[in-house]
């Protein structure tokens, strides 16, 4: 698997970050290689469509999974045609997150927000 | 931290009395001030340290470079925004530039760039364990949501303990409405018993319905129409929305917030019956 | 100074909301007719529910938002990469985001395969219709629309003659600059509350940066010497009419009736008001001339 999450610090001990759309890294986790990447997030600070350009980016870099707390509606159309699966993530670090994946503990998200039109973002 | 956020559609009903209220009942540690246009909330709270002042940067705005233009005229007829006029030479109105990067892109003589443009500015007051965020949004700027956004970031992000915040939303609803809904656990919308009130609230119940909001309705200086606020409470009974109260007009109220005070300061009617409001209020935030 | 049609377009604006924008401008067009009442608070039009015109008419606001031939779209992505609104995102295939588009038009251009074109999305409509002789024009915006900028300025395309009266939204962002933009005077709303200072000194300075010729009506008043009062002052500005707040207009307006149409006192109050104003824009043209 390649796990994608959004993170607040460039490290597996970092806390899973509150927000998709405005975390600062997603950390990209090749569970077969066990490699760690962390690539900026270039919607920290977009005016818009924040969602849309996170989803992007963690779709290019390959991931094939995401755990996140939670996912706009843009954000889900472009990650769910990508054929991702998504994953509710639970308090912890994305070091827990990836175990509890692994281990098969953790729920698919069902919740996706309603969107908020490019300009908010739910913390 | 639960959130509740004033809302009203029409303006002047009352969003930022009550919410000064509130935060005064809950004794709030955290506050911010969604009108980015034109904030007051600051008017009628007491804060003595100066604040950390940061500048917000909106869309870039197109800058051309006259000495390198040609006078093709492609970046004026491309831009859809009429941004873009010519007399002695090409200019662009940073107004109504809407920073979408199309007359740099067909310019062929290089000579348009997007600059970085502040489009206001963010302030946050800190002190002890609380925290107040708000934002004033430089005059003639679009991007009001993201600077809504960020105020509501910069509030969550500085708030230690609290359990509560009050949020004072802005009119209309739009872009700044929009961005102020995100996330709040309760939208509380004070109401004018008047034509252009129920108009106006039915609209913003609408918006924040379809933005999946909680929604709680109460009725500001309801004593100026009996029956019209007869009618708002039964709106809200057919809408199935929770109504939480009515609050008279006073004109101690106008004197308070001109001497800077919050109306819950002063013994009043409308101070009563915010103080119920609150009351009531607050159930639906928690629930 | 007066346009070349011999327009006088006077704008309201107030920065708070409440103010009584509404109230000044709908009683202004009443006394001043024949005229033109334009309601550019797209968002919370009010002014219809006063005049309650007949005959009216619909006209849809539609902006141009893209959409993609799958059959030509290449995966490029120079589309995705252009967009500054992060409208577009590419997966297995383009997706487009209609809410956060600003119809640009960019993505269009970049397109080497000319796989985009434009269709037409609707936010919103203009209502026009009469109510004795006064011509309404109502904007109003779809709820869940972010922006009613378009509805605004096809709303100004307006070549009627006589004098027109532009209800402007609160505030002083983009929404009433394009409101004011091609205004020949503008008349500023104050309240006589700590608020309204506040706000009226942001709207102060936009009349002055986009240099229009303007003049305070300060209403609402309880007592008289208020905080709007010393702000006029203070900064010269010239007040034209100082309202008192009084419960029984209050209760007409709140009725959603022309206080004009009902009560002498207030007719010949607003047509002083507009007799004032149309000196002040016949003096500006004279001194622009």
């Amino acid at each position: 698997m390649k796990i994608a999450i959004p993170v607040e610090e460039n490290t597996l001990d970092a806390k899973v970050s509150s927000s998709f759309g405005r975390a600062a890294y997603f950390l990209i986790f090749d569970t077969q290689s066990d490699e760690a990447r962390f690539i900026d997030n270039p919607a920290i600070n977009s005016t818009g469509g924040a969602g849309i350009l996170s989803a992007q980016t963690v779709v290019d870099a390959g991931a094939d999974t995401l755990l996140t707390p939670r996912l706009g509606q843009n954000a889900a159309d472009v990650i769910q045609d990508a054929g991702m699966q998504v994953f509710q993530s639970k308090e912890g670090t994305a070091k827990e997150n990836i175990e509890a994946c692994c281990a098969k503990t953790l729920k698919v998200l069902e919740e996706i927000h309603e969107g908020f039109h490019g300009h908010g973002n739910r913390e | 931290m639960k959130q509740l956020l004033i809302l009203s559609g029409k303006g002047g009903t009352g969003k930022t009395t009550v919410a000064g209220a509130f935060i005064q009942l809950a004794d709030a540690k955290a506050y911010a001030d969604c009108d980015v246009d034109a904030p007051n909330l600051h008017l009628v709270s007491d804060w003595t340290e100066a604040p950390t002042r940061s500048d917000y940067y909106g869309l870039p705005v197109a800058q051309i470079d006259n000495e390198r233009c040609i006078g093709c005229d492609l970046c004026r007829t491309h831009c859809r925004f009429a941004a873009i006029t010519v007399q002695e030479a090409y200019t662009v109105h940073p107004f109504a530039c809407e920073g979408c990067g199309v007359c740099s892109y067909v310019c062929p003589a290089a000579a348009i760039r997007m600059e970085p443009a502040v489009a206001g500015e963010h302030k946050l007051y800190a002190a002890e364990n609380t925290v107040f965020s708000t934002a004033q949004l430089k005059m003639g700027s679009g991007n009001s949501g993201k600077l809504v956004t960020e105020v509501k970031k910069q509030m969550r992000q500085h708030a230690q303990t609290a359990d509560l915040a009050i949020i004072d939303g802005s009119p209309g609803i739009g872009c700044p409405v929009i961005a102020s809904v995100s996330g709040v656990d309760l939208v509380l919308i004070v109401a004018e018993p008047s034509v252009s009130g129920i108009s106006d609230m039915e609209r913003i119940v609408q918006t924040a319905r379809k933005l999946g909001a909680k929604i709680a309705v109460c009725i500001n200086k309801y004593d100026i129409h009996p029956d019209y606020s007869e009618q708002i409470a039964r709106y809200c009974e057919k809408a199935q929305l929770p109504f939480t109260g009515r609050i008279p007009f006073d004109p101690a109220v106008v004197r308070a917030v001109n001497a800077g005070r919050s109306v819950v300061d002063i013994d009043c009617p409308a101070a009563e019956a915010i103080r119920q409001v609150f009351e009531n209020t607050l159930p639906y935030v928690f629930a | 100074m007066v346009t070349e049609t011999g327009n006088k377009r006077i704008a309201v604006l107030s920065g708070k909301g409440g103010t009584g924008k509404t109230f000044l401008t709908v009683n202004l067009a009443a006394v001043a007719g024949p005229s033109v009442y334009i309601d550019c608070d797209v968002e919370e039009p009010n002014g219809h529910l006063f005049f309650r015109p007949d005959a009216v008419t619909d006209e849809a606001v539609t902006v141009r938002i893209p959409q993609v031939d799958p059959a030509l779209c290449t995966g490029c992505r120079k589309c995705v990469d252009f967009c500054r609104f992060h409208a577009l995102a590419f997966t297995k295939q383009l997706k487009i985001f209609d809410e956060v588009c600003h119809a640009c038009g960019g993505c269009l251009l970049v397109c080497p395969q000319q796989a985009l074109t434009e269709t037409d999305k609707t936010i919103g409509v203009i209502q026009s219709g009469r109510t004795q002789n006064v011509s309404v024009r109502t904007g109003v915006l779809q709820t869940g629309e972010a922006s009613g900028i378009p509805i605004i300025q096809k709303l100004l395309q307006n070549t009627d003659p006589h004098p027109q009266f532009i209800d402007c939204p609160p505030g002083s962002a983009c929404g009433v600059m394009e409101s004011i933009k091609d205004a020949d005077y503008c008349l500023i709303v104050a309240e006589p509350t700590a608020f309204g200072v506040h706000n009226l000194q942001m709207v102060y300075e936009l009349v002055r940066l986009f240099e229009k010729p303007f003049g305070v009506v300060i209403n609402k008043v309880l007592d008289e010497d208020n905080p709007a009062e010393r702000f006029c002052q203070k900064h010269r500005i010239p007040v034209f009419d100082r309202i008192p707040l009084d419960t029984k207009i209050g209760k007409l307006h709140s009725d959603g009736r022309i206080a004009a149409y009902v009560s002498d006192a207030v007719r010949a109050r607003f047509a002083t008001l507009w007799e004032k104003i149309q000196k002040e824009v016949q003096s500006e043209a004279t001194a622009h001339s």
